[in-house]
């Protein structure tokens, strides 16, 4: 009754199947390979900078954590990265400490704040701003941040200079200091901060949110007892990758910065450096010998921002673990 | 009898003065910003403040403080800490707005006057770079070559580690792989630069071309291409690989047949916004392409130009007028296309994305 499926010859059939495995065998292969790839380079990249820094670092005749100079070239090399150092970390902390607010409060605008006709053209907005590259970034503080930013430097110095942190040597001075920097970098790192950070504000549970309405708290109580201790991780992550951002920009901070190697608390005066812009910077009329230095700068730039990213990739896997998100 | 009602009576409007307090009227946080704008405006033109990011600070925290102390006074302290949160929130969201407007107008502004067809195709050969005239088509076509190389190098490795991760991924290698492709996103580009220079120029001793820059650019764009491709793969329904499966076809076929094409909107789009992401980078190309001023269309021989590089060597360089008019230019060019890709890479998305399975 039933008519059976037609008959495949036993040859073809044979064939057929063991194509399928080796073909199955190929392309397991290849995927695998190119997986291995990725880290092999992710291997090489450590591998061949920690090489040349070797070579530099062996010949330098200062202490490469505490010299300010960075003169690879002269007949007698000192190079250090005590400046850089110190100009990169102050930089992202300035970023960071503007950033971060504003960016939870834009996070909180879109997601709980904003009427809807207002959020979603605007989330799509923020998320196109991420694109715009850092170049563009850099040409922009240089060319209109810096005059417009003159004021508001003046005036820290006149009001807060009490502090020795805000007060200039030279009153008035060119403010392509570290604090523009960090407020460009502040700029620059908002839209990923915001987009990451408003991806977990909307995963909030709406029970939760409900709930906290529905025993008489405000927007506000709601927001502190609901919203944030859920995203606190997804705010931290967010932040260091943010951070990991601030850290390796290089042509935004080489155009506003004027750099020096003087290594000084008063990040209004124009000076200091940081290791991605010294190497844009100094690149171009380095030796041979000079670009191993520069190699061991970027080695070193390199592990930081590794520690940052892998520590927010970290805190990022264990909150899908607890929260459910991942299923 | 008569003792109740006299103490009812008494307490009856207390009781209504607890069930509902005083309320300011809808239009409160209006005034207030109007109010603090404009005492915001006085204050910074009576005390003579030259920028107008004073002002515009100074009008901020008036606005914070008042709204927090109207509300404190009509409508009591934990109506007033909302109203404080809200206000915060708006002063964020315009914090956020106006540099990021500013950036967008101000780059519009200087460059529109400078864009024109001569701009678009013609170099800088024999142009002097501290006088007007000259234009970007050598970068223009630079850059086009590079991150073109750059996709074709990384896109399809890129996929293949996405489709290794989600369709074959169960041990500790991917694991490993997913982890290093998420802190690898993070490399700062001028990293990438250095590696590329160390192994490519002075290990095997090339010279400087559009393809080393091209190389570093595609070290750059693979992880974002795994991450984006990785999830789209994951949007794809179970029920259709199965349905392969119980017809006999084996699993690379699978793949490539069924699983891809469904998510191929999803994977143009992230491969898409990958390439709007290396076309602005300027550091490592600014290491290995070197940079030119005349037209060379091959990317393996001799230095090349690109957008970035250009606008950075028109400010740094050139560092006049005539220069910063060029950057700005380029800048606008620039900004067109990873703004364009963006929008077609993100209306793909809308089109074609697959229906999220179960």
């Amino acid at each position: 009754m039933t008519s059976s499926p037609p008959a495949v010859p036993p040859g073809r059939d044979r064939r057929s199947r063991r194509d399928s495995r080796v073909g199955d065998k190929i392309f397991f292969n290849l995927t695998r390979g190119s997986g291995i790839l990725l880290l092999v380079i992710m291997a090489a990249i450590a591998g061949f900078l920690a090489y040349r820094s070797g070579l530099a670092l062996s010949k330098d005749e200062g202490n490469f954590l505490t010299t300010f100079e960075w003169t690879p070239d002269a007949p007698k090399p000192v190079f250090g990265i005590a400046v850089l150092a110190f100009g990169t970390i102050v930089s992202a902390v300035i970023a960071m400490a503007i950033a971060v607010p504003v960016a939870i409060g834009v996070a909180l605008f879109i997601s709980h704040y904003a009427p809807r006709k207002i959020a979603q053209p605007f989330a799509y907005l923020v998320d196109l701003l991420a694109a715009v590259p850092s170049i563009v970034y850099g040409l922009w503080g240089a060319l209109f941040l810096v005059p417009h930013i003159n004021g508001l430097t003046s005036w820290m110095d006149q009001y807060l200079g009490w502090t020795y942190v805000f007060s200039q040597t030279v009153p008035g001075a060119t403010p392509r200091n570290l604090f523009t920097v960090g407020i460009l970098l502040a700029i620059m790192v908002l839209p990923i901060i915001t987009a990451v950070t408003r991806e977990v504000f909307r995963q909030v549970p709406r029970m939760h949110e409900e709930a906290a309405l529905a025993l008489g708290a405000t927007r506000w109580e709601m927001i502190r007892t609901a919203v944030l201790p859920f995203g606190r991780p997804g705010i931290i992550s967010a932040s260091m990758l943010g951070l990991g951002r601030a850290l390796g920009e290089t042509i935004a901070v080489a155009t506003v910065l004027s750099a020096n190697s003087v290594l000084s608390l008063h990040i209004l005066d124009p000076g200091g450096g940081t290791f991605a812009q010294n190497i844009a910077l100094k690149f171009g009329e380095a030796q041979p010998f000079g670009r191993d230095a520069l190699m061991a700068s970027g080695l070193v730039l390199f592990v930081i921002t590794l520690v940052v990213n892998g520590a927010a990739r970290l805190i990022i896997a264990r909150r899908k673990e607890y929260s459910g998100a991942a299923a | 009898m008569s003792t109740v009602t006299a103490t009812a009576s008494p307490s009856e409007p207390l009781v209504r003065r607890e069930l509902t307090t005083a309320r300011l009227p809808k239009w409160a946080p209006l005034g207030t910003s109007v109010l603090a704008i404009t005492l915001g405006c006085g204050i910074g033109a009576g005390a003579g403040l030259g920028s107008h990011l004073q002002w515009g600070l100074i009008s901020a925290v008036l606005f914070l403080i008042l709204s927090y102390a109207l509300a404190a006074k009509v409508e009591g302290r934990r109506q007033a800490k909302d109203r404080f949160a809200t206000s915060v929130v708006w002063v964020a969201f315009i914090l956020a707005v106006v540099p990021l407007a500013s950036l967008t107008i101000y780059t519009i502004q200087q460059g529109i006057g400078v864009v024109n067809g001569n701009f678009l195709s013609h170099s800088m050969k024999n142009v002097i770079s501290s006088g007007p005239g000259g234009g970007i088509y050598h970068a223009l076509l630079g850059t086009l070559e590079q991150v073109g190389l750059a996709t074709a190098m990384a896109a399809p490795i890129g996929l293949m580690t996405a489709v290794y991760l989600v369709e074959y991924g169960k041990g500790r290698l991917a694991k490993v792989v997913t982890f290093f492709v998420d802190v690898m996103t993070g490399i700062p580009s001028i990293v990438a630069g250095l590696f590329i220079l160390s192994l490519w120029n002075i290990l095997l001793g090339f010279d400087y071309s559009g393809f080393s820059g091209s190389l570093a650019l595609a070290i750059l764009m693979m992880p974002v291409v795994v991450r984006s491709t990785e999830e789209m793969l994951k949007l794809v329904p179970n029920e259709l690989r199965e349905a392969s499966y119980a017809l006999g076809v084996p699993k690379w076929k699978t793949i490539l047949r069924i699983v891809i094409p469904t998510a191929i909107g999803g994977i143009t789009t992230g491969v898409m916004l990958a390439v709007a992401r290396i076309t602005g980078e300027t550091a490592p190309v600014m290491m290995l392409v070197f940079g030119a001023d005349f037209i060379n269309s091959d990317p393996f021989n001799g230095p090349q130009q690109s957008l970035p590089l250009y606008i950075w060597q028109q400010y740094a360089l050139v560092n006049n007028d005539f220069g910063y008019a060029r950057a700005w230019g380029a800048a606008l060019v620039l900004i067109a296309f990873v703004m364009g890709l963006n929008l077609i890479a993100r209306g793909i998305a809308r089109w074609r994305s697959p229906k999220s399975g179960h």
